[in-house]
């Protein structure tokens, strides 16, 4: 029943998003003077707190960096395993459900990452990459307070990935799965480290990009749509428009 | 001149042109010129300008400024006057050079290795490669865009960090800019000026 509800939400979501991303074809900007408002408030956050916490992240011990780092992954990794069967990408399948089963086991729930070295190498997928690989468009870009940067198609398939995530099933929801269960807290948690984790392993490019850039919102928002394309892609094939410059 | 001057003159010569000659294979070539920039960022014995101008004479020579400035202009290099464009191309290199050494000085304490390459067609080749920061953070993959057209003398043309073309970053940034002044070229000018004289 639970299921049904959730494929539900998840074809609503669709059926919204191929919707506004019809409107917006290209990653047009939504509000720009809002998102540049939002954007500098975040930079204030991320110089207040963020980076502060990110530079006290990255004077700990080199294995208890990783350990954290290889936690919160396998635990990210969840997420991948629904995403890729509506991709029908079973090879990735493997890889996510191998990766998890070994690390939750083997690796000690998740703080060594054994998988990596008998070769499962799980690509992060969220429901925006779903749809993005369904060729649904990215809708207009702007960016969210403290979330940053996103477009129409992965706010919304953020939303959703809340209903497929099995993680957050057991956390957000309390649902019990394989006799397991969590809180909130424990969903908050793991995603305020996954963040802290991510900003400390960016620091110096983050630095680099701030002393470098003429206009620091436009470069975030290339990266941030570069990467997402990469992610859909699954590759990172370099895109050739170099035009006549090239002869 | 005297024999002691003329063989100072011949050594600085030798030193010259031993500095900027790399092999003509991309893969080698972008192998050669990482691991002497490496080498010669993290010397202590030279200071942050003798740095400064060793990574400017590299990227004079070796990087393809011109076309990475008129990519970075987009549509607007068809359309600008040529005083403008070579207003323009003077203001991009310096900028360039400015922040290129800023970047490539946040880098020099890490290992640098070759991974593969590819060639796309006779004008390019993607070189593959690692760098192993050695404070212990994570690795990062660059991709090197080598442009052949003339294979004797290889140039680079953009550096593709974790997937992320700093050439295309660099044409958003400069496209916004424009867009939020009318497309004023001069505007656009001037940042580069102010960024390259701060």
């Amino acid at each position: 029943m639970q299921l049904i509800k959730n494929l539900k939400f998840v074809l609503s979501v669709l059926t919204i998003t191929l919707f506004v991303a019809n409107i917006a074809k290209s990653t047009e900007e939504c509000f720009e003077n809002t998102s540049r408002a939002i954007f500098k408030f975040n930079m204030i956050v991320d110089e207040n707190l963020m980076e502060p916490i990110a530079k006290g992240y990255n004077k700990l011990p080199a294995p208890i960096k990783s350990g954290t780092s290889n936690f919160t992954s396998n635990i990210g990794t969840l997420l991948s395993i629904p995403n890729n069967i509506l991709q029908g990408n079973f090879k990735q399948l493997g890889h996510s459900i191998g990766s998890f089963a070994i690390n939750s086991t083997v690796g000690i729930f998740g703080i060594l990452n054994p998988a990596e070295k008998i070769g499962l190498k799980p690509n992060k997928e969220d429901v925006g990459q779903t749809l993005g690989s369904y060729g649904v468009g990215p809708g207009c870009y702007f960016v969210l307070p403290i979330l940053g940067p996103t477009t129409a198609r992965d706010t919304l398939g953020m939303l959703a990935d809340t209903f497929i995530d099995p993680f957050a099933h057991v956390t957000i929801r309390e649902k019990e799965l394989l006799s397991s269960s969590g809180n909130s807290l424990d969903f908050y948690s793991v995603k305020g480290v996954t963040a802290v984790d991510f900003r400390a392993d960016n620091d110096r490019n983050f630095e680099s990009l701030e002393k470098n850039s003429l206009d620091l919102y436009s470069s975030f928002k290339s990266i941030y749509l570069q990467d997402r394309e990469n992610k859909i892609k699954n590759s990172i094939d370099e895109e050739d428009d170099w035009g006549n410059l090239n002869n | 001149m005297s024999r002691t001057s003329v063989y100072l003159v011949s050594l600085l010569i030798i030193f010259q042109s031993s500095l900027l000659a790399y092999s003509s294979n991309p893969k080698d070539f972008v192998n050669e010129l990482v691991t002497d920039a490496i080498s010669k960022l993290s010397d202590i014995n030279l200071n942050k300008d003798q740095k400064a101008s060793f990574i400017e004479k590299v990227a004079l020579e070796h990087v393809d400024i011109n076309a990475l400035g008129l990519y970075t202009l987009g549509e607007l290099r068809k359309s600008s006057t040529e005083d403008d464009i070579s207003n323009y191309k003077n203001a991009f290199e310096k900028y360039f050079l400015k922040s290129l050494t800023s970047r490539l000085n946040d880098y020099s304490s890490s290992k640098f290795e070759i991974t593969g390459e590819d060639k796309k067609s006779a004008n390019y080749t993607i070189v593959n490669s690692m760098v192993r920061p050695e404070d212990g953070g994570p690795n990062i993959k660059i991709d090197w865009r080598v442009y052949t057209k003339d294979p004797d003398k290889p140039l680079i043309r953009d550096l593709i960090v974790e997937g992320l073309s700093l050439a295309r970053t660099q044409k958003e940034e400069f496209s916004s800019i424009l867009s939020s002044n009318n497309n004023d070229i001069k505007i656009l000018i001037k940042k580069l000026e102010e960024f390259a004289s701060n």
